[in-house]
């Protein structure tokens, strides 16, 4: 299939406003006849729920929490961006352009890039209306704070609980109109199948997790909100039932993959401390606004941080990168931070963390500041690792947390499969091969309160001459048939392995092989292996409980039998892009500094791949070849 | 560390539900609590039994679905702590842990640790928002709220919806969660225009949903998680008796 991103013509800055005048309406009267289903319920999901709820059509609302207000979103500490330019500064829609395209290492779209500034200005308004309390200055205006990978102020922040008070601003958007009743709410939902009917994304296949009723929803048009599969490293930032399984799912229907193996590795996490953990909690990257990072320079450092002189610090985030210094962007620092522990500078017990010290801050500004600013996050610090940040510097680690990769989409929106729409992580756009700081909750909002409403209806306005769907159709049936067999397959195999046990093998050989670098062999071997490890899973894992009853295991080994194949695709994709880029870094190209080398005359395309139809046949890549209008790529340079 | 645990099991709403022990022999100093329960269920699994079901997402003290009764007390024995952020440097050796879900009558057990908690998503749709419609607001600095209260607002959102102050509180009322969104909006001017209707609506919902009354005993902030202050309650209760005295003065 030839891959048509339906980019409207004309100046970059007039393309979404010309979308929007000639996307196709639908009358009001006519609004209450169309079916939407939306999966997921985080920014991007409830955002779009409640905007379409809000417009009139009849929605349909699903998580797989026992809320909506649990969604992934939640846990995003640092901030939003928007380009307002309160602070004077220099911001501007085309700077924050030029920053979001050049962090994402010129592997994404122009116009979506673009799109995503212009309307970041809105989300602040949109949020502000809501109730949503962000940080103010003393005259009652809005405060902002700079993050990783720009030079203005551009972050808006609601002390370390930025995605959680945007979450409940939609949250209770949404529920307002679970209220009006143009929403219906099915949290404790699972989506298990996407049926398609002549072509088009026709309703879903969803397991009640509490009664373990499987169901059918029919639709005019359906949303994945899904969030990413970072979990798939086991060992990630993100929450235990994140999962790729609805888009991968959907990908098995007919929508392209893109960039599956651009997981984004973050810099300030808190480091691994034992084999029975079961994840690594993110610590804000906004701390680096005022931490400063570093790790001793004589190996075998036997001293205790305090006690290492400033002289024998190795300060080398600002030493590598001085104009950015301890705000370079998440792929670099993670990258810088891995250099020094692999070469074995590395501090704590297991000798994987770095030093994030905030002596000098606290000197400056006094301890007051740094805990108005971050307090929650010390706090947290030290009821995970019981150590005191303010008195001693805290120890972080990169760990597994954002996917880049996800759906293909349009630039309305939509998936290779018609009706079938992808917002938020849960889709490829917008980032390119590394995302910036504070863009995530930015892209989720923007994508669910001012694209989708209106690329949706644009593709709804034909669709009421369908009119209702029924549940009734083969496709239905053969969608619920296979859904059940998987579960009950997965009941039968009775083996003597957990599921963790195996998610956690999985994940190991992803962080070794596709994690903060990879190269040829390493990625070969992965797939072998990865292959392996699936058939000794379908073998030998022990699910226990029936599938008609609530069973959090039956849910995991689903997740995890799902995330066996995508991980095997994030690695065919990245041993096809012989190049470094963003979260890609492939040893065999590398500067002789040890810098990303990324090949632009060869690759500058964005991997969409396709369902082979069989598990044995090699997945199938289709190039949507990037082009640069506007911004000329350039080395991306933060020295 | 060796651990003896007497863990709530209930098959599902109509199971009537009881205390089995169970022995841990390797327990981590450095585990969270929810890690050392991971621990359980990979022993009861590899015996070929159902593990435990427990609520649990993001295991970093904010998505607000973690929660358990341990020893008697809601989160356990730290102060302003989830139970996910609980480690299991906080116990003794041999100790004896009883663990289990959050008892009220507006949270049904659903299984074993797992309770029914919609009834907090019910009372927010009754009327916990700003009635902005999504796409056309105004600017966002045209509305300039000073920085205390935005402060003093955001004190008040940052509930996480845990439902611990309902499961401490003798009575089982959800007063706390309802009047931190109350007192959240009271305080903001995007939310005033609303607030006679709200606290009325919210009030009306929390009390259809089986939760009891609040006899200010404070045991829900003492409990709490997030720190939600129990003068959030007594701004309710202002709001309360101030939309009844503009209603009836109508």
């Amino acid at each position: 299939m030839k891959l048509n991103a339906k980019i409207p013509h004309g100046p970059l800055e007039e393309k979404w406003s010309n979308y929007k005048k000639n996307a196709r309406l639908v009358n009001p009267a006519n609004r209450k006849k169309l079916d939407v289903i939306v999966i997921g319920t985080g920014l991007a999901g409830a955002s779009v729920a409640a905007s379409l709820g809000e417009m009139g059509y009849n929605v349909k609302s699903f998580c797989f929490q026992d809320s909506p207000r649990r969604a992934h979103s939640v846990a995003a500490q640092g901030g939003v961006n928007a380009a307002k330019n309160y602070k004077n500064d220099g911001d501007s829609i085309y700077r924050m352009f030029v920053d979001t395209l050049k962090g994402g290492d010129f592997r994404a779209r122009e116009a979506n890039v673009y799109r995503l500034a212009e309307c970041s200005v809105n989300l602040i308004d949109q949020a502000v209306a809501q109730g949503v309390p962000f940080g103010r200055e003393y005259g009652g205006y809005l405060n902002n704070r700079s993050f990783g990978g720009v030079q203005v102020s551009r972050t808006f922040y609601a002390r370390g609980q930025t995605g959680q008070q945007l979450l409940l601003g939609t949250y209770q958007a949404l529920m307002r109109q679970v209220d009006k009743k143009t929403v219906q709410l099915f949290a404790s939902h699972e989506m298990l199948d996407l049926v398609v009917i002549d072509g088009r994304a026709r309703g879903v296949i969803v397991r009640n997790l509490e009664t373990g009723a499987i169901e059918r929803h029919a639709a005019h048009a359906v949303v994945l909100a899904t969030g990413g599969f970072g979990k798939i490293y086991y060992l990630s930032t993100l929450a235990m039932g994140c999962n790729g399984s609805a888009i991968w799912r959907a990908y098995k229907k007919g929508a392209y993959f893109a960039s599956p193996s651009w997981t984004q590795i973050h810099p300030t996490s808190l480091p691994q401390s034992g084999d029975y953990q079961s994840k690594l909690t993110l610590m804000s990257e906004s701390l680096r606004n005022d931490g400063r990072i570093w790790v001793p320079k004589n190996l075998d450092e036997q001293r205790i941080a305090n006690d290492i002189p400033e002289q024998e610090r190795d300060y080398y985030l600002e030493r590598r990168y001085p104009a950015f210094g301890n705000l370079a962007p998440r792929d670099i620092s993670s990258r810088a931070a891995k250099e020094r522990i692999d070469a074995g500078y590395g501090v704590g017990a297991l000798k994987n963390a770095v030093y994030l010290d905030f002596s000098k801050a606290i000197k400056e500004q006094g301890q007051n500041k740094i805990a108005e600013k971050y307090g929650n996050l010390f706090t947290m610090y030290e009821k995970i690792t019981g150590i005191n940040a303010y008195k001693e510097p805290m120890m972080i680690s990169p760990a597994a947390h954002f996917s880049m990769g996800g759906l293909w989409v349009d630039y309305e929106l939509m998936t290779t499969i018609p009706g079938l729409f992808a917002l938020g992580e849960a889709n490829f756009a917008d980032h390119g091969a590394n995302r910036l700081g504070a863009n995530s909750l930015l892209q989720a909002s923007v994508d669910g309160y001012f694209i989708a409403p209106y690329t949706i209806a644009n593709y709804l306005a034909d669709q009421i001459k369908e009119g209702k769907i029924s549940t009734n159709h083969e496709a239905f049936d053969k969608a619920e048939a296979e859904s059940k067999l998987k579960l009950d397959q997965l009941l039968q195999i009775k083996g003597n392995q957990t599921v963790d046990y195996y998610h956690k093998k999985l994940g190991k050989l992803l962080y070794d092989y596709c994690g903060l670098a990879r190269n040829k062999e390493g990625l070969e071997f992965a797939i072998e292996a990865i292959n392996k490890l699936r058939d000794e899973f379908y073998k030998n894992v022990n699910v226990t409980g029936a599938s008609d009853r609530m069973n959090a295991e039956l849910e995991k080994a689903g997740r995890v039998a799902d995330y066996f194949e995508i991980g095997v695709l994030m690695c065919y994709d990245a041993l096809t892009r012989n190049e470094s880029c963003g979260a890609h870094f492939r040893e065999e190209f590398q500067t002789p500094d040890g810098e990303a080398e990324r090949n632009d005359t060869d690759f500058q395309f964005i991997s969409a791949w396709e369902w082979p139809g069989s598990l044995d046949k090699e997945p199938i890549l289709n190039k949507e070849i990037l082009t640069f209008e506007f911004v000329q790529p350039t080395i991306r340079s933060y020295k | 560390m060796k651990l003896h645990l007497k863990i709530w099991r209930q098959k599902n709403r109509e199971d009537q539900g009881r205390l089995v022990d169970y022995t841990l022999d390797n327990v981590n100093t450095h585990m969270s609590f929810l890690e050392m329960l991971d621990t359980l269920n990979d022993e009861l699994i590899r015996k070929n039994e159902e593990p435990v079901e427990f609520d649990h997402d993001c295991r970093e003290g904010i998505c607000g679905q973690c929660g358990v009764v341990i020893n008697g007390i809601a989160h356990g024995p730290l102060k302003n702590t989830t139970t996910c952020q609980l480690h299991m440097r906080e116990f003794k050796d041999n100790e004896t842990i009883y663990i289990e879900p959050f008892r009220a009558a507006g949270f049904p057990i659903k299984k074993d640790l797992k309770v029914d908690r919609t009834a907090f998503d019910r009372i927010i749709s009754a009327g916990g928002y700003v009635s902005v419609n999504t796409g056309q607001a105004p600017e966002a600095n045209s509305i300039p709220i000073s920085h205390e209260i935005a402060e003093s607002a955001f004190d008040a959102a940052a509930c996480i919806g845990c439902g611990a102050c309902v499961a401490t509180c003798k009575n089982g009322s959800a007063a706390l969660f309802t009047s931190a969104k109350i007192s959240q909006f009271a305080q903001l001017p995007q939310g005033k225009i609303e607030r006679n209707a709200r606290v009325l609506k919210m009030l009306h919902q929390m009390d259809a949903e089986d939760f009891g009354h609040c006899s200010n005993t404070e045991a829900c902030e003492v409990e709490c998680p997030q720190g939600i202050s129990v003068l959030n309650i007594a701004r309710m209760n202002y709001e309360y008796n101030r939309s009844r005295f503009l209603k009836s003065k109508k």
